[in-house]
């Protein structure tokens, strides 16, 4: 008895999988058969060929820049929270001291060399001062021209 | 003496030029005979070539068109920089492995390990001789060719084995006795659903096979019998994959685990023969299928006398090879779309779902026969 009773839902169960198994697999195939089809899923980019009109991605982590207005005006206040967010000591800021006796951005100094391009810093920033921005081609022969300072103008915010 | 069961045009023309020739021979040269088995050796040369030429012509033209599915499939655009849309790439890759320093490994029995690759080739070689590609294009048209594709099918496997034992890697080893097992196992399916073709269409021999389909599309063995044809097929399809050890069931190279399997110590010409039977092998199952159940070089007429004079106009080859290379399309999406899985899932697969089902779908096929008389 104690057989026939786990017999009958073994079997259910072995049939409920004969349909469900196959099933599964034809819904994976219809997947790549619309990828198959349809031309525009394709994300390869031909890149030196279509170097004029290539986009890059929105979430594509680039060079660290600072946000700007139009008169080269930023938000940083000399904090250091992204100094201290960097694991691998990529920025320093030097901060002066204004007229006012304020604390305020003196010079901020980007490694790019040894930047991994974490984003780390966009996060810890706690006035959206900086981003990274969309630059791919950053190969160069001269490794002075990897430290950069970001701030064209000093002492703001 | 030495006429063939199939004529075609070719063979033809050169039994009617040997006598022709010979007449400027020598007295002495002139006789019946000689003209015949002469006649006969230059029609063998012919087929060689063109079994060569048909097998060795079509791997090139399908690891391009596997590429280039595969791509599509993950989203990606393949080989595009080689000629309009990387069309000459295989060809590159081809040359680049031709050229490549052959060697085997120290502890290697060299003599096995040369010979593998080509008992590989076999195989597929043997069988593409069986297929007939058109009404009057069939290489050798042998009553028992069905049994002989079965047996034929075996010298794979044994050269998978060979290269595995001699390479003196247990990788190879693991992967080669991996794929022997498949092998071994999936044969039975195999040769039961053509068993099963046998039995509906009363011939062992493909010309017959093909011949028996004529008509409709529906006259075709995959929708003859009505749901099953379709199983037979789908179950066909299963079996024909394992056997070529293509993806879901490639357990017998399985990158992530063995590196590689039997031909991990191969490289340059000989590697590249081991991945050319697996191309032919492709071509030659697909072959089959369209054989056995896509109605061979008929073409898909509908019943519409109108459609079916103007399809008919297009020459079998062409149907032939239209229906071989669909067949190639579903085993690609297939191999890209699926996962591998684990050994031992495999062989339950085999023995404990794909044998009963075989076994009643012959009980099954025998009583369609009964009924329909
Ligand atoms: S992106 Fe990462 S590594 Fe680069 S400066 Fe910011 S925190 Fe440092
Ligand atoms: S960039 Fe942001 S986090 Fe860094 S010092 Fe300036 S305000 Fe502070």
């Amino acid at each position: 008895m104690q057989e026939s009773s786990s017999f009958i839902p073994y079997i259910k169960r072995y049939l409920k999988r004969c349909i469900t198994g196959p099933w599964s697999l034809l819904c994976g195939l219809s997947v790549t058969f619309k990828y198959f089809i349809d031309p525009r899923r394709i994300v390869t980019e031909q890149y030196p060929e279509n170097r004029k009109t290539l986009k890059m991605h929105p979430r594509y982590r680039g060079r660290l820049e600072m946000i700007e207005d139009a008169d080269g005006n930023n938000h940083c206040t000399a904090c250091g929270m992204c100094e201290r967010a960097c694991p691998n000591a990529s920025i320093n800021v030097l901060s002066t001291k204004n007229i006012a006796g304020k604390k305020v951005l003196g010079r901020y100094v980007y490694h790019f060399a040894s930047c991994t391009q974490c984003g780390l810093c966009v996060e810890a920033c706690p006035f959206g001062a900086i981003r990274m921005n969309q630059d791919f081609e950053v190969a160069t022969t001269d490794p002075n021209t990897l430290e950069m300072i970001l701030n064209k103008k000093e002492g703001q915010g | 003496m030495f006429v063939p069961s199939v004529t075609n045009p070719i063979g033809d023309f050169v039994r009617n030029l040997v006598p022709q020739v010979t007449a400027y021979l020598p007295v002495a040269f002139q006789s019946e005979t000689l003209d015949s088995v002469v006649a006969f050796l230059i029609n063998a040369v012919i087929c060689i070539i063109a079994v060569c030429a048909v097998n060795i012509g079509s791997a090139p033209i399908l690891i391009y068109m596997e590429r280039k599915v595969c791509a599509h499939v993950q989203c990606r655009l393949g080989p595009m920089r080689l000629g309009w849309h990387g069309t000459i790439q295989t060809i590159a890759d081809v040359l680049k492995m031709l050229f490549k320093e052959v060697y085997a490994p120290s502890g290697a029995d060299k003599l096995m390990f040369y010979t593998a690759p080509m008992i590989v080739l076999i195989a597929p070689f043997m069988v593409c001789a069986l297929i007939p590609f058109s009404k009057d294009l069939v290489v050798a048209d042998v009553s028992m060719g069905i049994p002989l594709i079965i047996a034929v099918n075996g010298f794979g496997v044994l050269g998978i084995l060979l290269g595995g034992w001699s390479s003196n890697n247990k990788y190879s080893l693991l992967g080669a006795l991996r794929s022997g097992a498949q092998i071994i196992s999936y044969e039975i399916s195999f040769a039961m659903i053509l068993l099963f073709v046998v039995m509906i269409s009363g011939s062992t021999n493909l010309m017959d096979i093909t011949m028996s389909q004529q008509g409709t599309v529906f006259d075709w063995w995959i929708f003859k019998i009505p749901v099953l044809g379709f199983i037979a097929f789908i179950l066909f399809f299963i079996s024909s994959t394992a056997e070529m050890n293509r993806a879901p069931f490639d357990i017998a190279e399985a990158e992530q685990e063995l590196t590689g399997g039997y031909h991990t110590e191969y490289n340059g010409t000989p590697f590249a023969m081991f991945y050319l039977a697996e191309y032919i092998a492709l071509v030659t199952n697909s072959a089959l299928a369209t054989t056995c159940f896509l109605g061979g070089f008929h073409a898909p007429c509908i019943g519409i006398a109108a459609v079916d004079n103007v399809l008919n106009m297009v020459p079998g080859l062409v149907w032939f090879f239209g229906k071989v290379f669909f067949m190639i399309w579903c085993y690609m999406m297939v191999r890209w779309t699926f996962v591998r899985p684990r050994v031992d899932q495999l062989m339950d697969f085999e023995w404990k779902f794909l044998l009963p089902v075989n076994l009643v779908l012959l009980t099954a096929g025998a009583a369609w026969i009964a009924i329909s008389g």
